[in-house]
């Protein structure tokens, strides 16, 4: 338990003292949300409609982007072996960069969101339902992704790979993600996501410690 | 140690060593081509002149006869494939790696013509070539998953840990799998629900039910073939690297 709690604090760390990324990913997922209305054009009851999705389009793209950091850095500088034969077991090691990349990737998009809400012309009720949404849905995203990140952390050009392969994956979250915000059964959608993450975090480190030890291999 | 102590290989041997796999396997390779002809030539003959028409489609019914088997072996192949994952991480069968890298084309393929003969029986029938029915998806997201694992294969230089790495993430993709086979009975919204196997026996009569078998019969049998093809192409290509790398070694030590 101590080693999973030092594990998280130091991707904290290493991420706010070198800075920035966080920030530019933020910046990425309004940038996607705002040259929408230039390219279908500023109605705004249509942006309205299209709010949910285009939301969560721009938060999976973000996400996606910022998937090859995490397991990257750590092999590159060694940091992977030295995690392959701690005392702690490779998977809780999995599972606490899995919660510290989403406390650094998602959770500062979903604070971004308000942006995004003004911009698309969303009401309270929708933005707080896509609130609630991205939070019960990214972390069963950031899950997939860490899988992916694993098979092909050993891949000099990963980073393209690895979204190619999840992304058929997650189109499940994608579809009970936007429909539990604008859907006619939004509230049962919205239990589907839950489980949905939560199978995917529960399979999450386990599938990634073991493809990180084959590709270490 | 001499030869003669040396124990009979056992089935496992025989199908994880490479020349014991080519020993048994290629004389096979003619009578499974030769068969699949032959059911291929009865199949389609059932297909195209032996069995009436649909009272309700007519003639578009006969695309079904090739619909169904590519739809059965897009799943299919990608158990093979899943099988042969199990394989490579619990054994690490060498064959296993071999079988799943050449069933992933196979499998795209067959999935691909699903999805087409799917659009063009859709067009007479529903009167559109695409809807975003649930089994329609899953089988769009099922070819996305292989053609994602061609490319991670691609992606390696060694392919010998290629497929360690493979096999993991095609077992994280047979989830899929029960999600494209229970689609149509989850959402009940275009595609109609499973008629050949259900607890009450097939639901069409035995002049359509004969050529459908028959047809899948082939299909599965051609998939056998060429699985076996592309294995043993997939051998001596891993022969000829393996050649290649120590003649360059051998260069590099007579400097």
């Amino acid at each position: 338990m101590k080693g999973f709690l030092a594990i998280i604090g130091r991707d904290l760390k290493l991420a706010t003292r070198i800075g920035g990324d966080a920030l530019t990913l933020v910046l990425f997922f309004v940038m996607v949300g705002a040259i929408v209305p230039f390219a279908i054009g500023p109605d705004k009851a249509m942006l309205a409609k299209l709010a949910p999705g285009l939301t969560w389009i721009a938060a999976f793209l973000s996400l996606l982007l910022g998937l090859d950091r995490l397991f990257r850095n750590d092999a590159e500088d060694g940091s992977l072996q030295l995690f392959r034969f701690s005392r702690t077991p490779l998977e809780a090691i999995v599972a606490a960069k899995v919660i510290a990349h989403w406390l650094l990737t998602a959770l500062p998009l979903i604070a971004a969101t308000p942006v995004l809400a003004v911009l698309l012309n969303m009401d309270m009720e929708s933005w707080l339902r896509t609130v609630l949404s991205l939070l019960l849905g990214t972390p069963g995203l950031v899950a997939l992704g860490a899988m992916g990140a694993a098979v092909t952390v050993s891949l000099p050009r990963g980073g393209l790979i690895a979204p190619v392969l999840i992304l058929p994956l997650a189109i499940p979250l994608l579809i009970f993600g936007s429909s539990a915000i604008s859907g006619q059964q939004a509230g049962a959608a919205m239990l589907f996501l839950a489980a949905i993450s939560l199978v995917l975090l529960a399979i999450a480190p386990f599938a990634g410690a073991l493809a990180l030890r084959v590709s270490e291999e | 140690m001499t030869l003669d102590v040396a124990p009979k290989p056992n089935w496992f041997a025989r199908i994880a060593n490479p020349s014991q796999f080519l020993g048994w396997s290629r004389p096979l390779l003619w009578p499974l081509t030769i068969l699949t002809a032959i059911l291929f030539a009865a199949g389609l003959y059932f297909a195209f002149l032996d069995s009436p028409p649909d009272y309700q489609m007519g003639n578009t019914v006969r695309i079904m006869y090739i619909h169904v088997p590519n739809a059965w072996l897009s799943q299919f192949v990608y158990g093979v494939m899943a099988v042969s994952a199990l394989g490579s991480l619990i054994w690490r069968h060498p064959m296993a790696d071999v079988s799943m890298k050449a069933a992933a084309p196979l499998g795209a393929v067959f999935t691909a013509l699903a999805l087409y003969t799917g659009s063009l029986w859709g067009r007479p029938t529903w009167g559109t070539f695409w809807e975003w029915d649930g089994r329609m998806t899953s089988t769009l997201v099922l070819l996305l998953i292989y053609l994602g694992l061609i490319a991670l294969w691609r992606a390696f230089e060694d392919q010998l840990r290629a497929g360690r790495v493979v096999a993991v993430f095609t077992l994280i993709g047979a989830i899929n799998i029960p999600i494209v086979k229970f689609s149509v009975d989850w959402w009940q919204t275009l595609h109609q629900p499973s008629s050949v196997i259900t607890p009450d026996g097939p639901r069409m009569p035995g002049s359509i039910l004969t050529p459908l078998l028959v047809m899948m019969g082939a299909f599965t049998l051609l998939f056998i073939t060429l699985q076996l093809k592309s294995m043993h192409t997939e051998i001596r290509r891993r022969r000829l690297a393996t050649l290649e790398r120590q003649r360059a070694a051998a260069a590099e030590g007579a400097k």
